[in-house]
């Protein structure tokens, strides 16, 4: 294992300390508990949007804390969800009075976490909403399983809800327009190589050289199967098929096209990627009105992509589009 | 309170000794957990690769050192009641291990903890209808059934065995060994199963052919207990 890191134990610590040496001016980071806040939180009379989960998956969602995203983000563990006491310690921090929405993505830890956090926020009187984010349509069953992973559309609900409590809109809304992002959002990703978790130090998957896994997790977690290595045209295909018939996205829908690295993929290929996926929602009749290209949620230094579709309407067009000053994602300002 | 002389294994022909467990017990049950966590970490850890994001080795190790401080700071031995110091080491596991694993495990403690209220001192009959509460607690966190291949699989029969044991009268020993056994069959029968919780249940039939991690880290604390809770009882 070759990594630009110290002890392995310490890599979110040290990532934690060059964050805030890195954006003090922008970000508060809090260590024990691990959180990371907007510098000017808490904003009275705003709605405060507070997520998190494993490290490893940067810039998420410590690089979307800022005006226009979130207020504060949890990172725990490498690929292991924040604990109660951080989530509940970060609410704390960014009530502003108007209440709390938390943006979970559906993992069995993370759910369990949060839901502990947001009884404990309660139990102290903050009013607190809570979202679980799960488009991942490489699970073909949700009835025996844990259901559907929180992924790509993640980072897209993060963005138009921040987006929407800028604009000082009440939580039951902010909170229905996150469940509006997730029921419209569908993802899948593959991967060429594996992740290699620091602590453990060898690589999570074991993928052969001329093997791809198909609908792969963000954690390195297998997916819907293993397959031979293929052209990005025939990769991009199946991908877009099984969001596309998933949802299913229509002839004349708009849609954010989401083309994502994994963290070990250069963008040069999300480009070549990108291009496929435009060629073929558009001989499907779907148009892309926004889209967004880069390595925004990561799993570690995993090679791949994933794709995630979000039918758009005005309304999530316009928050789309609203600006946003993170360190992750940053225009209009 | 009640325990005097109900115990009828091997070395209780010595006469009246109180088959208890107390402060001292669950201070040496966490120490012999944290060392069997600590020695199977990467064990733990290999199966979680197979068929999770290859943690939990790591999380539960994590979360018992920090249980072992907590436990050399507030001075464990010290008066008290049991359940307060079973809350502490729950508390302690919910926020320092993360992952599922840390609700479920610090559920597990804090419900026990609950269950055996102010008592300095808990029974068989105690000890068994705490650990059975516990389950139950994480059994609720997680929402899992029987074979869903978790934890479940091995804590629901270590308790139930627990439980018959009490009532038919074996010594604290015995029951407790009876106990750690199932929860050997019960993590040993996760391996065929196709797993319906947590990360495992993303590879569907892939999963079966494994060990489910959960329900081995949770024989570990049956086992901890088989062996360090009646070390205490010695004569």
């Amino acid at each position: 294992m070759k990594k630009l890191i110290n002890r392995p134990q310490d890599v979110v610590q040290d990532a934690l300390a060059g964050v805030a040496a890195a954006h003090g001016d922008r970000l508060k980071v809090h260590t024990a508990p691990d959180y990371i806040v907007r510098a000017d939180a808490p904003l009275r009379g705003k709605v405060a949007i507070v997520s998190g989960g494993g490290s490893g998956h940067e810039p998420l969602h410590g690089g979307f804390v800022g005006r226009g995203m979130l207020d504060a983000a949890c990172p725990g563990q490498i690929f292991t969800s924040p604990t109660p006491d951080q989530v509940l310690a970060a609410t704390r921090a960014v009530d502003g009075g108007a209440g709390v929405l938390l943006i979970v993505k559906n993992y069995t830890g993370d759910v369990m976490n949060f839901e502990m956090a947001a009884d404990l926020a309660r139990d102290e009187g903050i009013v607190v909403e809570s979202v679980v984010i799960d488009d991942d349509v490489a699970l073909q069953d949700g009835r025996h399983t844990a259901g559907r992973r929180g992924v790509g559309a993640t980072v897209l609900a993060e963005k138009i809800c921040g987006a929407a409590a800028e604009r000082r809109r009440p939580l039951a809304e902010v909170a229905e327009l996150c469940r509006k992002v997730n029921a419209g959002a569908r993802s899948m990703g593959v991967a060429l190589t594996s992740c290699t978790v620091p602590m453990v130090g060898k690589p999570t998957l074991e993928l052969g050289p001329d093997e791809i896994e198909f609908g792969v997790g963000i954690h390195g977690e297998p997916g819907r199967e293993r397959r031979p290595a293929a052209s990005a045209h025939d990769i991009v295909a199946a991908l877009a098929t099984a969001i596309v018939d998933d949802l299913p996205f229509g002839r004349g829908d708009r849609v954010l096209a989401f083309v994502n690295g994994l963290g070990g993929t250069p963008l040069l290929e999300l480009y070549v990627v990108y291009n496929e996926l435009h060629t073929l929602l558009a001989s499907r009749g779907i148009v892309i009105a926004r889209n967004l290209v880069g390595s925004y949620m990561t799993a570690l230094d995993m090679a791949g992509c994933s794709i995630t579709l979000l039918r758009l309407d005005d309304e999530l067009a316009a928050l789309w589009d609203a600006p946003v000053v993170t360190t992750g994602l940053r225009w209009g300002a | 309170m009640t325990a005097a002389d109900q115990g009828t294994g091997p070395g209780d022909g010595s006469g009246a000794r109180r088959e208890a467990i107390t402060r001292g017990d669950v201070v040496a049950w966490m120490r012999a957990f944290a060392a069997a966590v600590a020695r199977d970490r990467d064990h733990l850890t290999e199966l979680d690769a197979a068929i999770g994001d290859a943690d939990h080795g790591i999380n539960m190790e994590r979360g018992m050192q920090a249980v072992l401080g907590r436990l050399d700071a507030l001075d464990a031995l010290a008066g008290g009641g049991v359940g307060e110091l079973l809350k502490t080491v729950g508390m302690t596991l919910v926020s320092s291990v993360g992952g599922a694993a840390g609700p479920l495990y610090g559920t597990l403690l804090l419900q026990m903890g609950s269950a055996a209220g102010q008592a300095s001192e808990l029974t068989l009959a105690d000890w068994a209808s705490a650990l059975a509460a516990g389950v139950s607690g994480a059994q609720a966190r997680g929402k899992a059934e029987l074979a869903d291949k978790t934890m479940i699989d091995a804590l629901v029969p270590a308790a139930e065995a627990l439980q018959a044991g009490a009532a038919s009268g074996l010594s604290l020993a015995e029951a407790l060994r009876q106990s750690a056994a199932a929860a050997q069959r019960g993590m040993e029968a996760t391996v065929p199963l196709v797993a319906r919780k947590g990360r495992a249940s993303y590879l569907g039939e892939r999963s079966a052919g494994h060990q489910d991690p959960g329900a081995t880290s949770s024989w570990l604390l049956l086992h901890a207990a088989a062996t360090a809770l009646p070390a205490g009882l010695a004569p």
